[in-house]
This record gives C-alpha cells, structure tokens and sequence, in this order.
C-alpha cells in the first residue's frame, strides 16, 4: 500500500512539475515574441516624437540643403493609394468571396481557392514588376493609378478568403428563412447573407487595407513617388512608406528624424485601422450570436 | 393500455366526408438523399383551413417531408423526388411552376427562430419588398397586419425599428410567423416550432395557430405529442419514412389502428 501510495504521489509530483515547466515555457515564448513589437513601439515614439509636429502634417518636403518641413503630399497621396486600391481591389475580392463561398463548392472553386493562395504569398515586388509591364510601359509613365492597381491586386486574396469563409459562416437557417419567404438564391445572399457577415467582411477589408498601406515595394516600380504636392492619378505620387524609404537612405540627419515620424504616423495608422477591425468583429459575433 | 377494441370494424369513423376541401394532396411521394430513400410512398391530403401534425421518432423522415411541400430540399445536392404534390389540384413539381412563387404560398417556421440582423419592420417588410407585393403607406399597413395577426404588435408596436435580435425566443418565433404571413402565404408549414421555447412562449404560439387555422393551412412537424393534441385535427405518424398511419388527431390518440402507432403515443419507443 505504502509503495503504490509512494509510486502515486511520485507520479503526481511530476505531473504537477511538467505542468509548471511548460506554463514557464509558454509565458517565456509569449514575452520573447512581444518583445520586437514593444521594442519597435518604443523606438518610434523615441525617435518620431520630436520631428512630430503640426507641420509635418500640413508642409511639403523642402528643398534638400534648408531643415523643417513636412509630408502632407504624403500622408494625402497614402490616403488616395488606398482608396485607389479599395476601388479596384473590393469588388473583385468581395465578388470573388461571394462566389466562393456560395459556387464554389467545385473543381473550379478549388482552383480559385488555390490561386488565390498562391497570390497572397507572391512578393510584393513581383507585383510591383508585374503592374510596372502592364501599365507603367505601355503609358511611359508612373502613376498614382498603376500604384493603386499593384496595392489593388495585393488586397484581392486577402479579402476574397475573408469574405468566402465569412460568408459560409452564417447560419442555415438565415439561408432557409430567405428562401422560403419567396427570395431567390442571389437575392438572398445579397439581402440577407451578406448582411450577417457583414461585419467580419469589413475585418477583412481592414486588415486588407492594413496590410497594402505600408507596402514599399509594388509602389518603387508604379506610383514612384513624387517630392511636390500631386493629387492627379495620372502622375506620379507621393507615399508614405516610398518617402521613408528614400529619407532613410538619404545622408541628412533631419531626414532621417523625418523618416521616424513617417514611420511612426504610419505605424499609428494602421493601428487605428487594426482598433476598428476590431470593434467590427464585436459587432460580428453580437449580430450572429 | 389495450386501445384496440371492437370500434376497430366499424366502418364511418375512417371514411368520414371531409369537411374541407383538400388544400394539398400528396400521392407515392418517393423521396432520396442520393442513394438513400427517406420516403417511402407517402400519400395524404391535407384540408384547406386545418392544422395538421406529424409526429414520429426523430429521423423518421417528417422534417423531409415537409421540406418537399415548399421544395426547400431542392437546394440539396442529390436529393431526388418522385411521385406528385399537388398544391390547389397544381403539381408542384411541374416545370411551369416558379418555385420563387410557391414558396411565397407555402411559408416555413423553424426550428429555431431565425430573424434576419435587421430591424423588427424590416424583417417583417422582408418578403413583401423583394417580392415586390407593397411600398410606402401600403407595406407599413401590410407589416402591422402580419404582426397583428401574429399577435406580437401590441409588445413591438414601439419598438419596430430596434434590431429583431433584442427579441425574446417566443417573440422572435413569432416575428419570423408574421414573416411568412406578410407575403399573403396560404400554407404555413412548421418545422418544430417550439422545440426552442419555453412552456409560455409555446402556450402563445399554440393560441396563435389555433386563431391563424381560420385563414391559412397549417401543417406542424412536432416531438410533443401533448402538442399535436392540442392543437392538431389531424396527425400523421411517421416511422422510418413511411406514413403508418394518418386521421383525426382524436382518433389517432385515442384509438390508433396500428400497433407501431400505439406503441410511439404510449411512450414504448421514440
């Protein structure tokens, strides 16, 4: 009795131990992981704050050689690519989603399914290149048009699989109430089943939007960049990742400090735009319940 | 316990005139999940004006069954009918019939109350706008009279633009009733209405049927055989997809014919 008594507790002990060991694990994990991103955080209000000014966001750069200025045709022409972008890359990936997720139980929605896979994971420059062929060529010029094409093209997987699983999320019955009150099938996706997914459907567009506003690449090769105030789609146009790009490069000190608080409007941004895709997924999963 | 008595020979209880015309006749309706038969010759008419249930133990085939009266089974892959429904002496499954418009006719409540995430008006005006039956004053008019038929005005009426979701369980069964009745449905068919209810929201919507049977063919799918009691003239059994019996919901409690029948009521199976 003692010995099995023994032999219990022994195994009890370790258990408890192993229990405790891998807890510490997992915590260490955790903590090591978050740590870039505190470090990333602190360093940018470190070396963004003081360049951060009202000024920045209403000047133009200045000429090299004077100190002060701005980004405001940046920050603007950040802005203008993304919407630029949402209109051409929304309702392909939005559309696509639907047909996904309502079609797409097939060989072809497979295929689609794969593809779009495929092209999440293409990188961002190869994009760029490709945009660069199609239309930067054949017009001789950059564009703020081709740039929000490439950004445009970017935010297609992302928001096409968002919307094909949110949309096979809602429940049946939401499906079956609209059919037998006399919908037909599109009308019921369109009226009711979107309505639902809804709110997970503006998290995808959001974190799709998070994801291109910070893309340096494809903009090299499309939208370029632009040091004047600009707001024609047919010319070239500033950005906020290409400006920091070419401010960090750049051998003056107070270029780079420009850079940080570039960098760190930038990061702010796109915070924002992660708070709110939060909130819409509240909102979500109240409305489905 | 011994229901069987010498009444059983007696010919009139069975082949009474009906008093209503029938509103829905079924004949050897056949149906499969692929490979699979659910049903099995199913035949039976269902009165204008009357509710009818159908019990039996579960995946017996009654939920299928009603599904076929409004074809909401056609949006299964490899579900196959055969056999003829005929809806006011039309089949059903002939090629001119729109199947838009007949599931406008045969309405469905189910299981679980599902409102669309849209306010109460909406919910109820749903059918009617896309069907494109009323607008402005004439669709406000359309949606109070649904919602006063299904008896939920009096609780909502100042509340009509809140989301349907605030609703309780009971009310929310009820909003998706007056769904179906503001598109001018004939047939109301209900899929186990009250499974998810409690015993007060499912005395309100008993009430309501028994009100709504003056106006619309009713025809209830339900595990509570108290319920089919209630409020049923007529009740089908079902089991393992065949139609064992079917008759005046007082006989059939009283006096089932079959065995298997006799058997499900008095609790020895199901």
């Amino acid at each position: 009795m003692t010995a099995r008594t023994a032999s219990r507790s022994w195994f009890h002990w370790r258990r408890r131990m192993s229990n405790r060991l891998m807890w510490v694990i997992a915590i260490l994990a955790t903590l090591i992981a978050l740590t870039p991103l505190v470090m990333v955080m602190y360093y940018l209000l470190q070396q963004g704050l003081p360049a951060l000014k009202l000024s920045f966001f209403t000047q133009l750069p200045k000429p090299v050689g004077e100190t002060g200025g701005g980004m405001a045709n940046a920050i603007v022409g950040t802005l203008i690519l993304i919407g630029l972008a949402s209109a051409f890359g929304l309702p392909f990936g939005i559309l696509g989603g639907v047909y996904l997720a309502e079609f797409g139980n097939n060989k072809l929605g497979q295929t689609i399914r794969f593809a779009a896979d495929v092209l999440a994971s293409v990188p961002s420059i190869v994009i760029g290149i490709l945009v660069y062929g199609l239309i930067v060529a054949p017009m001789k010029h950059f564009s703020a048009f081709s740039g929000g094409v490439a950004l445009g093209i970017m935010m297609i997987p992302t928001v096409m699989r968002t919307t094909d699983e949110l949309v096979r999320l809602v429940p049946a019955s939401q499906r079956e109430a609209a059919l037998s009150l006399g919908a037909s099938h599109v009308k019921t996706v369109f009226t009711v089943v979107m309505l639902a997914a809804r709110g997970g459907v503006i998290t995808g567009i959001l974190l799709a939007i998070a994801r291109i506003a910070g893309e340096t690449a494809p903009l090299l090769f499309t939208a370029f960049g632009n040091r004047f105030w600009s707001v024609k789609l047919g010319e070239p146009i500033a950005s906020l990742p290409v400006q920091i790009f070419t401010y960090a490069i750049a051998p003056y000190d107070d270029w780079h400090a420009q850079a940080w608080t570039g960098a760190l409007v930038l990061v702010t941004l796109i915070l924002v735009l992660g708070i709110v895709a939060r909130y819409a997924t509240r909102g979500r999963v109240r409305i489905v319940r | 316990m011994i229901l069987m008595n010498e009444e059983l020979d007696l010919p009139g209880a069975v082949n009474e005139m009906p008093e209503n015309p029938a509103k829905i006749t079924i004949e050897q309706l056949n149906f499969f999940y692929g490979a699979k038969q659910v049903l099995h010759d199913v035949t039976l008419a269902i009165k204008e004006r009357s509710i009818t249930a159908l019990i039996g133990p579960s995946g017996c085939g009654k939920s299928t069954f009603l599904r076929t009266l409004n074809r909401m089974n056609d949006v299964i892959d490899g579900a196959r009918t055969k056999g003829r429904i005929l809806l006011d002496g039309e089949d059903i499954f002939s090629p001119e019939i729109d199947v838009v418009a007949l599931r406008r006719r045969v309405g469905m409540v189910f299981q679980r109350p599902a409102p669309f995430p849209m306010s109460i008006f909406d919910n109820v005006a749903y059918g009617a706008r896309i069907n494109g039956l009323a607008r402005g004053a004439e669709l406000t008019a359309l949606v109070e009279h649904a919602l006063r038929q299904a008896a939920l005005w009096d609780e909502v009426k100042d509340v009509l633009y809140q989301p349907a979701s605030a609703l309780s369980g009971g009310q929310q069964q009820r909003l998706c009733i007056a769904r179906v009745l503001a598109v001018q449905s004939e047939v109301v068919l209900m899929d186990e209405p009250c499974s998810a209810l409690d015993p007060i929201s499912t005395a309100s919507i008993e009430e309501l049927m028994l009100r709504l049977k003056q106006d619309y063919t009713i025809i209830i799918v339900t595990h509570n055989m108290q319920q089919a009691a209630r409020v049923s003239d007529e009740t089908g059994f079902f089991l393992n997809g065949e139609l064992i019996e079917f008759a005046e919901s007082t006989r059939i409690f009283t006096d089932p014919r079959d065995k298997r029948t006799e058997d499900y009521i008095t609790g020895r199976f199901g």
